[in-house]
């Protein structure tokens, strides 16, 4: 008998016992919107990857399910010391990797070893795997990582010892995210040897809640439930059903071929609303819409321009007309639900008359410019077009004429980012739940240079200052008194104006239990039952 | 026939090269780059911008990279895609018999009611029966692919029940490794109890969706070729020796009506082969024609340059065989005659 032969009865065999076992066993199908780039977070940006491979990992301080709180994880515990510059992590003992997945069995448990391995992949270059797969591991360097760290090293297996150049009190959060996984590096060595590296990042092991079984591309990735460190999960086999049409995956949830699907169409929330077997989940998401003023060119450079503008623009329309009342209108740069929010602060009232006399004083008449819209749609903007067509609305009723401008997504971002823009709408989700998360966007380099993402290009010495300060100190109440004073500069300033901070809809299901949405738009299943 | 067939390959070397050449420079004259689309609203410093770029080698001269590609291709060699870091050729032999298989079964569908179809309407011209039936292919010709796809899946999936709304198999109850990528093979392989007849339930409303533009092509041209075999002497000849119409139809004027209908079958499944796009998204089919849309948004040059160059080969090959068919069928296009 040929080998061949002899592998499709093995895969025959196989597939009749997983059939068998498919029968009894209890199935999530979780209908996702497209495939992973790959199954390595450190390596993408894209939160479809980063949920295909979040099942399969652990960090060492996670995210509380449904929360922007960092929880110990594989660190079971963490001091920080040195004024901030140490942080000691203690690792959790006997936590067991995934076992026959890729043919892999590992010899261990999780150690310091494989911190320090994961951490050195993304910073080290002479690390043997930090070419594999491509090698850009953008939120890392994003994050600032490579300036901060100063070296991670071992106390003894499960002590690890992060050494920070300065303090940098969003560490904790920032170590939260999905980048900061933590990888097998006994696995790592096994592909090597094998010959095969680049299946590091395409079929994953991890200490995760579910272990990885299979993907097929475009179709199916198929998981089954992991009795490790956290527990074994409600279901046993978690299947994410890749359906990219919106519309079609509100049919497969209706049809019960999927029982949680992922960015409904907002046409279909009414519906949704009122199915008898889907329940609307909705919180208020952790981002803010708003509308860039570029101060590098006049006369966006004044100020009474620019409270003008906030003053001319029908943010409740706005809010009515394109987010179809699913948000709230947004005073501050970040949300309300997330600490140190100001909630004193007192918005731009709606006045084009007021508008109108501030323009004049300022010596502003006939006011030509130019008005950017994105061509996607976005969670903190479902239709960035109309808004756009809204605001030239608005501003022609102060004598300003606007012209609607757009590019291709990427181009878009490019150009924005370069300041070509006059006037110009973005926004932005949060990734770890940390007010500098926020404040960043509107800050500058040590130099006073605005940074790439400061579209307004405004470099206000204190607020700057205060950004720094913040990140250097770990006391919570005195972050917040600073947080809000930077909210007061960025209304005073009118550093950009603040739009909208949108709701977010997940519908499940009404037999699904334990799920809970995330602020950061991570889907997490280790909770989750089924009843049906 | 073999002279025939050298002949015709040596004339798709020229548009192969055509090909390359125009897909390598229309993707790099479109905004943006891989490294600006993977980003979010992120900024990205212009120095990192250019070192991500040196890396994957996008910043050398155009004319260089696009040597480098061309002498790539000629070894085999379709390149890696940027962003999986999978060899596009891979990607593509795991994707394509998907798009393969409800192609075949969508034109499937389309011949066995379109040609039917067109023959009785010829029959019948100009009766009610025709000018029904030209009335749908009309319709159906200007079908909007997306609406059609969502109110089958809504009618027949959601209300009736009949059907499921998409995929390939029924993911709870059937599990098995793809072997050949033929779901209606690989469901048939796998042993499993009612995983074929699964499988055929997928097939359906993808399978109509795609095929009703092909069925209204097809009706409407059978029907022309019809009309125009029936007013040939050798059929009036026919009928006057007292052969019943039935007869005459199904004997003498199908096989000579059908030459265009088999070109035209032909052009179709060269489309559908790469133009199966909103069918496969609306049906979660993982076809070849979403992958590389999804390129283009991601701007994967090698995926996009790798995948049209071998959707390419696949047309010209479908081609080839219609244009031997054809042939076979009439002896003096063989003979250049």
């Amino acid at each position: 008998m040929t080998s061949r032969n002899l592998l499709r009865i093995a895969l025959l065999a196989s597939s009749m016992l997983a059939a068998a076992a498919a029968a009894n066993a209890k199935s999530l199908v979780y209908c996702s919107e497209g495939s992973p780039e790959n199954f390595s977070p450190s390596m993408n940006t894209t939160g479809t990857s980063l949920d295909a491979a979040r099942p399969v990992y652990n960090k060492l301080v996670q995210f509380a399910p449904g929360t922007t709180e960092p929880k110990p994880a594989l660190a079971e515990s963490y001091d920080i010391t040195d004024g901030g510059k140490t942080i000691t992590f203690h690792l959790r003992k006997g936590v067991k990797f995934h076992s026959g997945v890729n043919g892999f069995t590992p010899s261990r448990d999780l150690n310091a070893d494989d911190v320090i391995w994961s951490f050195e992949r993304m910073w080290k270059a002479e690390h043997p795997y930090a070419k594999v797969s491509g090698g850009a591991y953008d939120y890392f360097n994003d994050m600032g990582m490579p300036d901060l760290l100063d070296s991670i090293t071992k106390s003894d297996d499960l002590t690890v010892v992060m050494k920070l150049k300065e303090p940098n009190a969003p560490i904790i959060a920032n170590l939260a995210m999905d980048f900061a996984t933590i990888h097998s590096a006994e696995y790592a060595k096994f592909l090597m040897d094998k010959g095969t590296p680049e299946q590091f990042d395409q079929i994953p092991v991890g200490t995760g809640s579910f272990s990885f079984v299979d993907y097929q591309k475009d179709a199916v990735i198929r998981y089954k439930a992991f009795d490790g460190w956290a527990g074994k999960p409600k279901v046993d086999d978690l299947i994410f059903a890749i359906t990219p049409d919106p519309t079609a995956r509100y049919a497969k949830l209706k049809a019960n071929e999927c029982q949680i699907m992922i960015a409904p169409n907002p046409a279909d929330l009414e519906a949704m609303g009122k199915d008898a077997d889907v329940n609307l989940m909705q919180q208020a998401g952790l981002n803010i819409g708003y509308l860039s003023m570029n101060t590098t060119k006049p006369p966006f450079d004044k100020l009474e321009v620019r409270q003008a503008l906030a003053m001319a623009i029908d943010r409740d329309s706005i809010l009515k007309e394109v987010y179809q009342g699913a948000g709230q209108k947004a005073k501050n740069p970040i949300p309300p639900t997330m600490w140190s929010y100001d909630d004193s602060t007192v918005d731009f009232e709606y006045n084009p008359e007021k508008a109108k006399e501030m323009l004049a004083a300022a010596g502003v008449k006939d006011l030509q410019t130019d008005l950017w819209w994105m061509p996607v749609q976005r969670p903190y903007n479902p239709n960035a077009k109309r808004m756009a067509e809204m605001m030239q609305a608005d501003l022609a009723k102060v004598g300003i004429t606007a012209t609607l401008v757009s590019y291709e997504w990427g181009e878009y971002r490019k150009r924005l980012q370069a300041g070509e823009h006059q006037l110009g709408l973005l926004g932005w989700t949060g990734d770890n739940g940390d007010p500098d998360n926020f404040f960043f966007l509107a800050g500058c380099d040590k130099d006073g240079k605005p940074a790439a993402q400061n579209l307004g290009k405004l470099c206000d010495a204190k607020f700057n200052e205060d950004m720094m300060k913040a990140r250097s100190i770990t006391d919570t109440a005195e972050r917040t008194k600073i947080y809000q004073e930077m909210q007061k500069i960025h209304h005073d300033q009118v550093m950009w104006l603040n739009i909208a901070h949108s709701t977010v809809f997940e519908p499940t299901r009404k037999s699904v239990s334990g799920y809970k949405i995330s602020p950061f738009g991570a889907h997490e299943f280790q909770d989750v039952d089924v009843a049906e | 026939m073999f002279r025939f067939l050298l002949k015709r390959l040596a004339l798709t070397i020229p548009t192969f090269l055509a090909l390359m050449f125009i897909t390598f420079v229309m993707i790099r004259l479109v905004p943006g780059d891989p490294v600006e689309a993977r980003r979010g609203e992120r900024g990205i410093s212009p120095e990192r911008h250019a070192q991500l770029l040196h890396e994957m080698g996008l910043d050398q001269p155009v004319w260089k990279q696009f040597v480098d590609y061309a002498g790539n291709i000629a070894q085999g060699d379709f390149g890696t895609s940027i962003i999986s870091k999978t060899p596009v050729l891979h990607e593509f032999l795991t994707l394509f018999p998907a798009t393969l298989e409800l192609t075949l079964c969508a034109m499937l569908f389309a011949s066995l009611i379109g040609i039917p179809a067109g023959v009785f309407a010829a029959a019948r011209r100009g009766g009610v029966y025709d000018q029904t039936l030209m009335g749908v292919a009309l319709t159906g010709y200007s079908m909007p692919i997306f609406w059609w796809g969502l109110i089958l899946i809504l009618v027949m999936s959601n209300t009736l029940g009949l059907t499921p709304v998409s995929g390939r198999v029924d993911l709870i109850k059937f599990y098995y490794q793809p072997v050949t990528g033929f779901a209606l093979i690989d469901s048939l392989l796998s042993g499993q109890k009612g995983a074929f007849w699964d499988a055929v339930r997928h097939l359906i409303l993808p399978s109509i969706v795609l095929g009703t533009v092909p069925l209204a092509v097809i009706a409407r041209m059978t029907r022309s070729a019809m009309l125009e075999v029936l007013e040939e002497d050798y059929v009036r000849t026919a009928r006057a020796k007292g052969l019943s119409m039935r007869r005459v139809i199904g004997l003498h004027a199908l096989r000579n009506a059908l030459i265009p209908v088999i070109t035209s079958i032909g052009l179709q499944v060269g489309t559908l082969l790469a133009g199966a796009v909103l069918t496969e998204t609306i049906f979660s089919w993982p076809g070849v024609g979403k992958w590389l849309i999804e390129s283009i948004g991601r701007r994967d040059y090698p995926a996009l340059q790798g995948g049209i160059m071998l959707i390419a080969a696949c047309v010209i090959i479908v081609n080839l065989g219609v244009d031997m068919l054809y042939g076979l069928i009439n002896p003096r296009i063989r003979h250049g005659k």
